[in-house]
């Protein structure tokens, strides 16, 4: 093999850059649990675990907090009733005032099914864009999609992401510490 | 993690040990491969014909559509007293049949049913398709329907009459019902389907569907920060939705009881309401699963205990709906309204009393069927009695609104509503819509929710020996 060919990556494209992050692949949940507790403790800060479903327990094992998706519903959720309501008593309150039998022009009551309505829909949007935006989603490219071992994350495998920007990083440190894990594979993903 | 302790758990009694939620302990690659080989794969023999046989009966509901829309309202059998007749049954029909949608994607999701899993996916996509058949039939029954679809009538907006809609009207809280409810369910399908079309788009050998799959999965990679957000946004959308399917039903209940018009106006009307549409919702769940899941070689993941469970709802929401309509006959006789007390006579006995006892064969006495193991296990026999579910909840529904107007409080108008062909090919052509949406939903996209379902397996379990556990504590 020339230097040149061994320039390539398994999906044939040149090589243009830098590593970007050490990857390590483990086949069952539990593994990458208990190598996720190992990387936390260890004081890694940007790394990530990549895996097929939500493994239940692997918040906790990575240390994160809890997510702050609910704020971000319950503050749509009162919009939405605060719109009902404010948009009902201009419509029909104030600015095209309909008597009918006699009743008053505006009530919370005849108001709420639309609030509520509105409600519902509102905190639905917020939670639908709180979600994608604390996600940085959407993203149309990722480095690490171009690695064929790392897209195994969306088929069966529990991928340990450790990025080279890591303050903590360092190439033997590191791969050591994924080889500790017990890791099965362990490779380097390059970005271009 | 320094010490390790050996726990030993022992098996449960056999008597106790749940059958598993997929059958012979596949793996996860099993699970991905047999779901996305589905949308993957060559076309199945039986797609075309079932395709063709779909668009063409949609085609006539256009058409249907299309002769009403230059002719006029009058190609229908309805007329004064009978001013809604199958246009808002279709109606009622179609968005009850939605509700086991959102039933089995929210409620039983709150409840921790993790059979859930296997069916969600296709009961939500039945769920969208069918608020897109029911919300056709009110817009049309309009007549001049560029009146219902001008931005200011029925959604706000302001228009050079500067008149806003009315609010105090039952069935303009329907208009916010309904298209919230077809708007959040299409959000939380979307949000399930993300990590699938990730699947999709990370096995796809075409650049047709790695362009298509990859850009609906929002670069999805599993990433468990993502995952944690994606859990909490799905149990709030979860949360909201199950209020929300609650209330829809509940407000289209309203149009009826709000009304003055005898067999309308009860306060029975919300939960019994709510109970029929789920118990027709299951029905049509179980049309389209069970014949699926044999053409589709899923019966490791759509189990018979699936089935099974599926028929316990029908049989306890069928109960309820047998119940109502007990319970409306007795508070007819208890409340000593004349007008109620005919109403209700004059639907078992009057000129219906075919339609009446057609809907109570088909509610009260097939649901009960399922007290037998057999019946639930059977699987042509349980999608006879969908069938019949089916049948009956449409004529639910015709009863409730023909019987309680054509006999209204002027005797000189009484009459008998009967429908005309234009009637009777929008109906057919609604289930040619319904069926040409879910046949090219199963074809493009993953029926059944892959992430979820590796999800629910022993070996997704990181506290089980199949998911590496090794018997410490986390």
């Amino acid at each position: 093999m020339t230097p040149q060919s061994q320039m390539q990556t398994v999906t044939g494209h040149p090589i243009l850059s830098r590593p970007y992050a050490l990857i390590a692949e483990f086949s069952t949940p539990a593994d990458a649990i208990r190598a996720a507790e190992k990387i936390r403790d260890a004081g890694f800060r940007k790394w990530d675990v990549h895996t097929p479903f939500a493994v239940h327990g692997m918040d906790a094992a990575m240390g994160l907090k809890n997510s702050k998706v609910g704020w971000f519903s319950f503050f749509g959720g009162l919009t939405g009733l605060a719109t009902g309501m404010s948009m009902i008593w201009f419509m029909n309150g104030f600015d095209y005032q309909i008597v009918v039998g006699g009743k008053p022009l505006f009530s919370p009551l005849y108001a709420f099914p639309v609030s509520y309505e509105l409600t519902i829909l509102f905190a639905s949007f917020a939670t639908f864009f709180a979600l994608f935006g604390l996600n940085r989603l959407p993203r149309l490219h990722h480095p690490l999609l171009r690695s064929r071992r790392f897209v195994q994350a969306t088929h069966d495998k529990f991928i340990v992401v450790i990025e080279t920007a890591d303050p903590k990083y360092s190439e033997a440190q590191t791969r050591a510490l994924l080889e500790a894990c017990g890791a099965d594979q362990i490779e380097m993903v390059e970005e271009t | 993690m320094s010490e390790v302790t050996t726990v030993k758990v022992q098996a449960p009694p056999p008597e106790l040990a749940r059958q598993p939620l997929v059958l012979n302990n596949h793996s996860f690659a099993w699970i991905s491969d047999k779901i996305s080989g589905l949308v993957e794969g060559k076309t199945q023999k039986w797609w075309w014909p079932a395709f063709i046989i779909s668009a063409s009966v949609m085609l006539m509901m256009f058409s249907c559509i299309a002769y009403l829309i230059s002719t006029g309202v009058g190609v229908w059998g309805l007329n004064q007293p009978v001013g809604w007749a199958w246009d808002i049954t279709n109606f009622v029909f179609w968005i009850g049949i939605g509700h086991a949608g959102t039933l089995i994607s929210a409620i039983l999701f709150l409840l921790r049913q993790k059979w859930r899993t296997s069916i969600n996916r296709a009961a939500e996509a039945m769920t969208l398709f069918a608020v897109v058949c029911a919300g056709i039939f009110p817009v049309i029954h309009t007549g001049r329907i560029w009146f219902a679809l001008y931005p200011g009538f029925l959604i706000p907006f302001p228009n050079s009459n500067s008149i806003w809609p009315q609010f105090r009207s039952p069935l303009l809280w329907d208009v916010f019902a309904v298209s919230t409810y077809g708007t959040v369910s299409l959000l939380f399908w979307y949000v399930g389907l993300v990590p699938d079309l990730a699947t999709l788009r990370d096995r796809a050998i075409t650049k047709g569907r790695k362009f298509f799959y990859g850009l609906f999965a929002l670069g999805w990679t599993g990433s468990n920060r993502h995952w944690s957000n994606y859990e909490k946004a799905y149990l709030i959308l979860a949360g909201v939705s199950t209020p929300l399917v609650l209330s829809v039903h509940s407000i289209v209940s309203f149009d009826f009881a709000v009304s003055q018009v005898p067999g309308w106006h009860t306060t029975i009307f919300p939960p019994y309401f709510v109970a029929g549409a789920i118990f027709s919702g299951f029905g049509m769940v179980l049309t389209l699963l069970v014949p699926l899941r044999t053409l589709c070689k899923l019966e490791d993941v759509i189990t018979v205990r699936h089935v099974e469970l599926m028929c316990k709802v029908i049989l306890a929401t069928g109960s309820i709906v047998g119940y109502a309509y007990a319970m409306e006959f007795f508070i007819a006789w208890y409340g000593g309204n004349p007008y109620e007390k005919y109403a209700f006579m004059n639907r078992a006995f009057g000129p219906y009393w075919w339609a009446y006892w057609t809907m109570i064969s088909c509610n009260v006495i097939s649901p009960h069927l399922f007290w037998f193991k057999w019946c639930r296990t059977r699987m042509w026999f349980v999608f006879l009695v969908s069938i019949v579910v089916n049948i009956g909840m449409w004529f639910e529904r015709f009863v409730i609104i023909v019987t309680s107007l054509h006999r209204d409080y002027l005797p000189s108008s009484w009459s008998y509503f009967k429908p005309s062909w234009v009637d009777i090919c929008t109906f057919i052509g609604s289930f040619g819509l319904f069926c040409t949406l879910f046949l090219l939903f199963m074809r493009f996209l993953p029926m059944i929710a892959i992430a979820e379902v590796k999800g629910v397996t022993a070996q997704a379990d990181p506290h089980h020996p199949a998911g590496g556990a090794k018997g410490e504590h986390h």
